[in-house]
């Protein structure tokens, strides 16, 4: 009984563990694949580590498996946030077919700030897309 | 087919496979934040591998392995991340 539980679970996780490896390929933007990372990963591992600790019955493996899915359920999002802010300021372009970008000239070039509203200082604004102001700027900095 | 035939012939064939694509990434990525990404996804994948491994060969000391690489690939995103962010500050 506790095998037909394992071989569905394991399953499931190996398709979105290969899903998530699909989309890593595929996707045509930096933001896209960070998104593809913090969700389907996640979820495959945190199956595969819980037909894990149904395999063995144990209170021991159940408990690092329970702290393992834990860790990886707290530390997901936290990176993906940091290396999707880190990508944002070096000027990694968003894909050509984005409709919109909510961040755009609200962060500052020099502090990191993050302002409510785009100000008048167009030089200190980070603003990274396909219209031509964008263009402007980057030939500016180079 | 048990449950051992069905992990090493079908399971762990489909995570090498997963683990292949992600390293083409990691190869190819145009940015330096998807290279971080895909090592990140690595180790993650690294995870599921070493769970599934220790049912394939009925050792639960692997799992100890699983804990540290999910400690340790969340350290190096971040630091990788903030290093980034840092040079660019400077600049």
């Amino acid at each position: 009984m506790s095998s037909i539980i394992i071989v569905i679970l394991i399953t499931l996780g190996t398709l979105f563990v290969l899903l998530a490896a699909i989309g890593m390929v595929r996707m045509p933007d930096t933001y896209l694949r960070i998104s593809v990372t913090t969700k389907a990963a996640t979820l495959g591992v945190g199956l595969l580590l819980v037909s894990s600790a149904i395999f063995f019955n144990d209170l021991s493996t159940t408990s690092r498996a329970l702290v393992i899915i834990l860790f990886v359920l707290l530390t997901a999002p936290v990176s993906a946030h940091l290396i999707g802010r880190a990508s944002y300021f070096m000027g990694v372009k968003l894909w050509d077919k984005s409709v919109m970008d909510d961040l755009h000239g609200k962060y500052q070039k020099k502090t990191h700030v993050l302002k409510s509203e785009i100000d008048d200082t167009p030089g200190d604004n980070v603003m990274h897309d396909k219209t031509e102001n964008g263009n402007e700027d980057e030939d500016e900095l180079k | 087919m048990t449950l051992n035939d069905y992990i090493s012939f079908v399971i762990l064939p489909v995570l090498g496979f997963s683990i292949l694509l992600i390293f083409y990434r990691f190869f190819k990525g145009p940015s330096i934040a998807d290279k971080i990404i895909a090592l990140d996804l690595l180790i993650t994948t690294g995870i599921g591998i070493i769970a599934v491994y220790s049912i394939v060969h009925g050792r639960s000391t692997f799992m100890d392995t699983a804990m540290i690489l999910a400690l340790i690939a969340f350290l190096s995103t971040v630091a990788f991340s903030y290093y980034i962010e840092k040079r660019n500050r400077k600049k």
